[in-house]
């Protein structure tokens, strides 16, 4: 307290503040992306470990044998789908019934907000079938789900054997004391975003879908299984749910042991774990992981059909297998017993996973850097606005002839009238909501006008819309009628800096990789612009670190991590595609991150550019 | 002045009827932050449910309003809305009023004193001006009615804005100086939530500052004002706790409401402190600090009620806020009320040190109550810990900018008697330390 109460250092320590200001907004700038780079670093990094009782010590057997017949029936159900040319309700049915399984169906339709042309769907119409299997051994008041998808084409077809081959051998056996549900869904996570909701009686995105006839106890976790092929090389785990929600961290090291103990390649990101941290490729290698995992999260989508078990505080993660050239193969039955190990294990669960972390990072799948090590890196870059404002808040004040701790100090001069800095908030903010409806709102009107699709029309009215934002400060500045002062855009500063902050605090605790990457471009603005810096020169770099900018380096930053870097006309096609995604995804499965970006990121970031136009 | 006034209800009416109307609705009266257990819409309209059926409404452990609020509103009850935007501009028009009368007794003391040139030649730059002290009564009311904790506790039909009705006529009736009217608005906040007995003493000051009664326990007239001021009070209070008596004819209500409130059963989290420290608690230790905590709230009263008898309404101010933070239940409505009182001591301004820190600490907690329920709650990825740590952040700003305002108001006088400019013994400039 003796710092808040003792104006003699109060004022030490302000006037140093103030005075080294931009040197240590800088410094901080850099120690947080150097601390960020540093988490990828091994020695910082902790060894994962298994925290929960009930799956760390207790042994499992795995004697699961029948790889083969899984691959056959596997085929057979690709020929069902063939001849259906679809989901083969009434094979899967009857087959899991006669596996001895509880079965039901549920259908759906769900109409997209406008065409999705990656998967080329519109009118969606379509069929979950699930079966469970009952306890034996404890009343059913607890479940584990496993799924596995029916998707178009050739893929996924061994997922959906090896889900009914484990089906008739769970049935055989007697330790369950949780329900299991096998569940294949079709078309990927709407048809997921359906049965989901039908379990939980909620409805928060206007699907159609029919209720569930039968229900399992509450789901403690689930595995979502993606296999094209009959033998794989690795099996890759993917974690990112909606909104950048990590399931608990145990889900991962649970597969982790498992692949371990089995002898089964796995990887994360599609990347091998190397041993090599104390060189500069192995380092590298462990930071192009993390990069991967926090541009995945950043983007806000699920990456798998486990993204959505999330929501509910389910435990959920995809396992994919991956086939590529390597020498060393993996069987079916390989995969079933690893599989059932870990049904085993979470069968044990006493309570919900809830000892190990749920906010996390992973440069391999052996290492991970938990929240008290990250997010110092945001810290470091959300402290530059505080200093900034705390900078501009001491001007503000010390602009009447030096204020001495409260004595002395004259009138203060009439302060900038409250509509100057609320006309500049409110018409960013309409911007932002235009923004936000427009696009789909106007897509039939941009169809009949000009030659485009409908996909092409919302993403083209949003580019628009956010381009037209740029020329608003002439129009804000006609309405003001000069009342622009210098006290006014230090005002107005001040305001976009703490909120700025808030938000970006508050974004990067729901979602680390967001906030951090809307931290690193727009920090730096936030903190520099004043409208007497040179004019084209600011602006330039304003529209370049601007949000839509970001995410278009982040579009090509991913391709080139993921080793598949895309020529600048590829890259912009994607960037495209990326936007329609975003907006369905946030009608689809109520993502936030478009909102967020639409609602609050984008006018904010007005703001700043008002201040750089002020006149 | 009137005219802004009007305008100003309209405005905050019409926000208000928005809402209601709006899908938040629906969600506001869910959030931990606007209603409390003792304060919530829906367990008011369980106690109705109740009452109507013939069960007592005490019956279970959902219902702990008063029996007056209960009987209030069964005849109310299908205009709850409007009764509910009532009160909040009841609130504020009590406040604008009572702000008004106290600005000219201040301003008339400060003339006297002026003419009897009782200031030191210095602080000529502390003295009020009509022209500064215009429009205070205006933004008091703008503060109340415009602050979106007010709001929230509108839309949510949280009875905490019946209470704040309450006090803010309770301080009418003191500052125009109605002993009997001021008795009774305080019995009747006291009946509602117990705490505003705190609010006897700075009351008591100011009525005998005004009939120019000397605080003197030498003199019969203090006590001859003072017993008769108790009188009416608890004479009040007794008629109001009978009268709930014979509207139910049990006593189920006196542990049912003030119990609740003493005891502290129900530990869902608000953004009070009491909540996370009896969950944590180990069970033989609740009752020591139950006590503790309690005494907590009055315990200020006597230091402060010395420090500042010359100043009633700041002490009312400063009780106000103190029962806000340290309160059982508190509510963001709660917070509000003290809030509205900010633009009366606009005058502070230049003595206060930490407003931009508390300021930017009050608004990053407010937006991180929720982002971090959602986490908690929702997501499940964060525990109790965080929105405690928010809590506890919240209220230490509180506490920051209430103690602020008393070290600036103390400042402000001392200047006001020593001279602007203090000089120490070698004739150097002294600056004032707090210890």
């Amino acid at each position: 307290m003796g710092l808040l109460s003792d104006p003699n250092r109060r004022r030490a320590l302000t006037k140093l503040l103030t005075r080294l200001n931009a040197p240590i907004c800088v410094m901080c700038y850099l120690a947080g992306v150097a601390w960020f780079m540093g988490l990828a670093f091994e020695p910082f990094t902790l060894r994962t470990y298994m925290s929960e009782n009930a799956m760390g010590s207790t042994m499992v057997e795995e004697r699961f044998p029948a790889g083969e017949r899984a691959l056959a029936t596997g085929r057979e159900f690709a020929a069902h789908k063939k001849k259906v040319g679809g989901m083969p309700v009434d094979w899967l049915v009857k087959t899991m019934q006669s596996r001895g399984l509880e079965v039901f169906t549920q259908s759906f339709t769900r109409k997209l907000p406008f065409p999705d042309e990656n998967k080329e769907r519109y009118m969606v119409r379509g069929t979950n079938v699930y079966g469970i299997l009952r306890a034996p051994r404890a009343p059913r008041t607890e479940a584990l789900v496993l799924s596995a998808p029916c998707s178009e084409g050739n893929n996924n077809n061994q997922a959906v054997g090896l889900l009914l081959g484990l089906a008739q051998y769970f049935r055989s056996q007697i330790h369950w004391a949780k329900d299991i549900i096998f569940l294949v869904n079709e078309h990927d996570l709407i048809g997921m975003q359906a049965w989901l909701e039908g379990y939980h009686h909620t409805n928060t995105t206007g699907g159609d879908w029919s209720p569930l006839q039968g229900r399992g106890g509450s789901i403690q976790a689930a595995l979502s299984l993606e296999l094209s092929s009959d033998v794989i090389t690795s099996l890759d785990l993917v974690l990112e749910g909606l909104n950048g929600q990590l399931p608990n961290l145990d889900l991962a090291n649970l597969f982790y042991a498992f692949c371990q103990k089995i002898g089964v390649l796995c990887t994360i990101q599609g990347k091998l774990q190397r041993n090599d941290w104390d060189t500069t490729s192995g380092y590298s290698h462990a930071a192009q992981t993390m990069m991967l995992m926090v541009l995945k999260q950043a983007s806000g989508r699920p990456w798998g059909d486990h993204g959505l078990f999330l929501r509910y505080h389910i435990e959920a993660a995809s396992i994919r297998g991956i086939n590529s050239f390597r020498q060393y193969k993996t069987d079916t039955t390989t995969i079933g017993r690893l599989l059932e190990g870990m049904y085993r294990k979470l069968n044990n669960l006493l309570e919900r996973l809830h000892q190990s972390y749920f906010f996390y990072l992973m440069p391999s799948l052996s290492r991970f850097v938990s929240i008290g090590y990250y997010m110092p890196a945001f810290g470091l870059l959300a402290v530059i606005l505080l200093l900034r404002a705390l900078d501009l808040w001491v001007q503000l004040g010390a602009s009447p002839p030096g204020t001495e701790d409260g004595v002395a100090g004259g009138e203060q001069p009439s302060s900038p009238g409250v509509l100057s800095i609320l006309t500049p908030v409110v018409i960013s903010h309409m911007t932002g909501v235009a923004l936000y409806t427009l696009p789909i709102l106007s897509q039939e009107m941009a169809v009949q006008h000009f030659p485009v699709s409908e996909t092409e029309a919302v993403v083209l009215t949003a580019i628009a819309i956010y381009t037209a934002g740029l020329a608003l400060p002439h129009n804000t500045h006609r309405l003001l009628q000069g009342e622009g002062t210098e006290e006014g855009w230090r005002v107005l500063k001040l305001v976009a800096l703490l909120y700025l902050a808030v938000l970006l605090g508050c974004t990067a605790l729901i979602n680390f990789s967001l906030g951090f990457i809307l931290a690193l471009s727009l920090v730096p603005i936030a903190a520099f612009i004043t409208p007497h810096t040179p004019k084209a020169l600011s602006a330039a770099i304003m529209v370049l670190l601007s949000p839509g900018c970001t995410l278009l380096y982040c579009v090509f930053l991913f391709q080139e991590l993921q080793e598949t870097p895309v020529s600048l006309q590829d890259g912009w096609m994607l960037f495209l595609s990326v936007i329609s995604q975003g907006i369905l995804d946030h009608a689809l499965y109520g993502s936030l991150v478009y909102p967020l970006l639409a609602l609050l990121i984008y006018p904010c970031w007005l703001l700043l550019w008002n201040i750089l136009f002020w006149k | 002045m009137a005219a802004p006034l009007t305008l100003l209800l309209i405005v905050a009416v019409t926000i208000r009827a928005v809402l209601f109307r709006s899908s938040l609705a629906e969600l506001i009266p869910e959030r931990v932050e606007v209603v409390s257990p003792l304060n919530a819409w829906k367990r008011v309209v369980e106690g109705l449910a109740l009452l109507d059926l013939g069960v007592s409404p005490y019956a279970g452990d959902v219902f702990h309003e008063t029996p007056l609020i209960i009987y209030f509103f069964h005849f109310v009850i299908d205009y709850a809305e409007i009764v509910f935007m009532m009160a909040d501009a009841l609130t504020a028009v009590a406040l604008y009023l009572a702000v008004k009368d106290y600005n000219k007794t201040v301003f008339r003391k400060q003339k006297y004193a002026l003419e009897a040139e009782r200031y030191p030649l210095d602080c000529l730059e502390l003295i009020r001006t009509p022209k500064e002290m215009y429009y205070i009564p205006l933004k008091v009311a703008m503060f109340y009615l415009l602050n979106p904790f007010t709001i929230l506790s509108c839309v949510a039909k949280s009875t905490c804005g019946l209470n704040n009705a309450v006090i803010a006529l309770f301080i009418l009736c003191t500052v125009k100086g109605s002993s009997l009217m001021s008795a009774i608005f305080l019995a009747l906040a006291t009946y509602q939530s117990i705490y505003p007995l705190t609010l006897f003493a700075p009351a008591l000051l100011y009525l005998l500052q005004r009939l120019y009664i000397p605080v003197n326990w030498q003199r019969s007239s203090f006590w001859l004002f003072t017993t008769q001021y108790a009188f009416m009070y608890l004479g009040s209070l007794c008629v109001m706790v009978c009268l709930s008596f014979f509207l139910l004819s049990s006593w189920d209500f006196l542990s049912s409401v003030y119990g609740f409130i003493l005891s502290v059963p129900d530990l869902t989290p608000n953004i009070g402190l009491f909540w996370y420290f009896f969950a944590e608690m180990f069970e033989h230790f609740r009752l020591f600090f139950i006590c503790v905590f309690q005494i907590n709230v009055f315990f200020y009263t006597i230091p402060l009620s010395i420090k500042l008898k010359e100043h009633p309404v700041f002490l009312i101010f400063m009780q106000i806020a103190i029962i806000s933070i340290f309160k059982s239940y508190p509510t963001v409505g709660d917070i509000a009320l003290y809030m509205a009182f900010l633009p009366a001591w606009n005058h502070l301004y230049r003595f206060l040190r930490n407003i931009f820190l508390v300021s930017v600490v009050l608004l990053a907690c407010s937006a991180l109550f929720p982002v971090l329920w959602h986490l908690w709650i929702y997501a499940g990825s964060a525990n109790s810990n965080f929105y405690y740590a928010i809590t506890l952040l919240f209220n230490v700003a509180q506490i920051l900018l209430v103690s602020d305002y008393f070290y600036a108001y103390l400042r402000r006088e001392h200047h006001l008697t020593h001279g602007l400019y203090l000089k120490r013994k070698d004739g150097s400039e002294a600056t004032l330390v707090l210890k």
